[in-house]
């Protein structure tokens, strides 16, 4: 069983498409990344696996269960940020939340120690740092010790200190066994901590691959002279449409294991290599050819 | 029962709650005793019955109502605008309970919450009256307990109204400023225009005033205090049918308000 699996899944306001048949599925004790730029409709979709927006058509199952009694028992989510009671300290929001989700009370320090935020606990959550009510955010979703978690934008405010330790807090409950999907709008935030990537763009799942084929395609370049004749070498050894020049070098569409024989190759013929280098793939590249050239 | 417990320690560790509380006390304090006492012997006295411990139920609840009423709609907005103004309702439902559990316990919260109101109420109007009998050497000559718990009865159900009005307001315009500022408007201006300026001039709308919510909580309490000067105290309609009335809006109240939250997507 897929701890989510949706088909289809269509949500439209008024004439607004903002999800489009969507079919996405998010394997057992993955990272899976959710990635769109602004408005593609990410947190519609995650809205909807939550039962806060009702879709206009298709279907979702949430750890095997359709929307309905009891179906987020064993999710946890924070939703396009935080938000808590102002007026209460954030371990009485974190004591009245476990109320509604029916846990236990000790579990209400066990997240906080988890979030690192127990020194604060007491303080009133209106003057939290933004990082603060991201961590409390975290602690929430964590109370029902969930199987299945759903972040949205989860290291949304936080200083590099603060992403990294998310970043590190989620990998580490993903190794305990929990699922999680995660949206987010960087780049490389998604290529460090996911195994899998969903790329949304205006509402049209228009990709999901693993984070390694997103990165597959790589190039190696080559810089040597003269450089008419590499090219002339190397076009009537590999092809081509597998050479593109590009200003006083060469880039070629081959694998890393090729490197050596085109040395010797161009060595051999004259040529003198003063740089062969292989590139990996530029993710943002990537990523804006997949949504039409919207940035995240 | 875990929704009306956190529904519960929300309002109990809200400020706002016990400043309504107080406003409602102190308001009743001074126009139905400080107020009345000082002026007392004047041309336009209550006369100091009015305000002796055999009236205390009167005077306890004759707000209800109108301004102490108007009191209890904000709490109920406050109950369940506050999700929307705070963006809780993602995070409260994201915990697993339905939106109907969650309703329904924002509703007892209220109750309870009217509840604790009517009984502060009559509580520090009791305590007052016995100040004001001490003062002037009159017995302590209290009204029978049947009297009490029906004065008690009808100022609760009249508040509970208002604040599933409240509630109601809240859900239908998802926030807190619109529905206090409407309900006021409605509660505080339209009734007020509708008995005092229309309903003299316009048959249908002083038939109209028989069926609407306001002047059917003025006649509920008008049953319990008699002829009384409050504002919004007035016996339009006889008690029974005004209390079946104001029973009637308050579960259409609840009904409306909990099919809009089932049904709407929360953004």
């Amino acid at each position: 069983m897929n701890p989510i699996e949706t088909d289809n899944l269509t949500k439209h306001f008024g004439t607004t498409k903002a999800v489009e048949k969507v079919s996405l599925t998010v394997r057992p004790g993955e990272v899976y990344g959710f990635l769109g730029p602004n408005g593609a409709g990410k947190t519609t979709t995650l809205r909807m696996l939550l039962g806060l927006i009702r879709p206009t058509s298709g279907r979702l199952r949430v750890l095997g269960q359709e929307p309905g009694p009891g179906f987020l028992d064993r999710v946890g989510a924070l939703i396009e940020g935080p938000a808590f009671y102002p007026y209460l300290s954030g371990r009485r929001n974190l004591r009245v939340l476990a109320g509604h989700a029916g846990v236990a009370l000790s579990r209400v320090d066990e997240v906080l120690d988890v979030v690192d935020l127990t020194e604060r606990a007491d303080s009133r959550y209106s003057t939290y740092s933004l990082g603060m009510k991201q961590r409390l955010g975290l602690a929430a979703a964590l109370l029902k010790n969930p199987r299945l978690l759903i972040l949205d934008e989860p290291t949304n405010g936080l200083d590099p200190a603060g992403m990294a330790d998310m970043r590190v807090t989620i990998r580490k409950l993903a190794a305990d066994g929990c699922t999680v999907l995660l949206s987010s709008h960087l780049l490389a935030e998604v290529e460090q901590i996911c195994d899998r990537v969903g790329v949304i763009s205006r509402g049209s799942l228009v990709a999901e691959t693993t984070v390694a084929e997103l990165r597959a395609g790589g190039t190696l370049r080559v810089v040597g002279a003269p450089l008419d004749r590499a090219r002339s070498v190397l076009t009537s050894m590999i092809g081509v449409h597998k050479v593109i020049v590009d200003g006083d070098h060469l880039d070629l569409e081959v694998t890393p294991a090729d490197a050596a024989r085109i040395n010797a190759e161009l060595v051999g013929s004259g040529v003198e290599v003063s740089e062969l280098r292989w590139r990996e793939p530029d993710f943002e590249q990537t990523f804006l050819q997949l949504t039409g050239g919207h940035h995240a | 029962m875990h929704n009306i417990r956190a529904e519960l320690a929300k309002q109990v560790h809200r400020p706002a709650s016990w400043l309504l509380l107080a406003i409602a006390v102190v308001q009743t304090i001074t126009f139905a005793y400080i107020i009345p006492y000082a002026g007392s012997g004047g041309p336009v006295s209550r006369g100091l019955d009015a305000m002796l411990p055999s009236g205390f139920v009167s005077s306890s609840i004759a707000g209800l109502p109108l301004f102490i009423g108007a009191l209890a709609l904000i709490f109920g907005v406050l109950v369940a605008g506050s999700e929307y103004g705070w963006e809780t309702w993602k995070t409260v439902l994201a915990q697993r309970p339905s939106r109907l559990s969650v309703y329904g316990a924002k509703l007892v919260t209220v109750a309870v919450g009217t509840f604790v109101m009517v009984l502060a109420l009559m509580a520090f109007s009791a305590a007052t009256s016995a100040v004001i009998a001490g003062i002037e050497g009159r017995p302590m000559a209290w009204p029978g307990v049947l009297d009490i718990l029906q004065g008690f009865g009808a100022g609760w159900l009249v508040s509970t109204m208002w604040g599933a009005l409240g509630v109601l307001l809240a859900i239908l315009l998802r926030g807190v400023a619109l529905p206090i500022g409407l309900g006021l408007v409605w509660m505080l201006a339209i009734q007020n225009l509708l008995s005092a300026i229309a309903a003299p001039m316009l048959d249908f709308i002083a038939q109209l005033q028989k069926g609407l919510p306001g002047p059917n909580a003025g006649s509920l309490v008008a049953a319990i205090t008699g002829p009384n000067q409050a504002p919004g105290v007035d016996a339009l309609v006889s008690g029974g049918p005004a209390a079946l009335v104001v029973t009637a809006y308050l579960i259409a109240f609840a009904g409306i308000g909990g099919w809009l939250l089932r049904r709407r997507d929360i953004i």
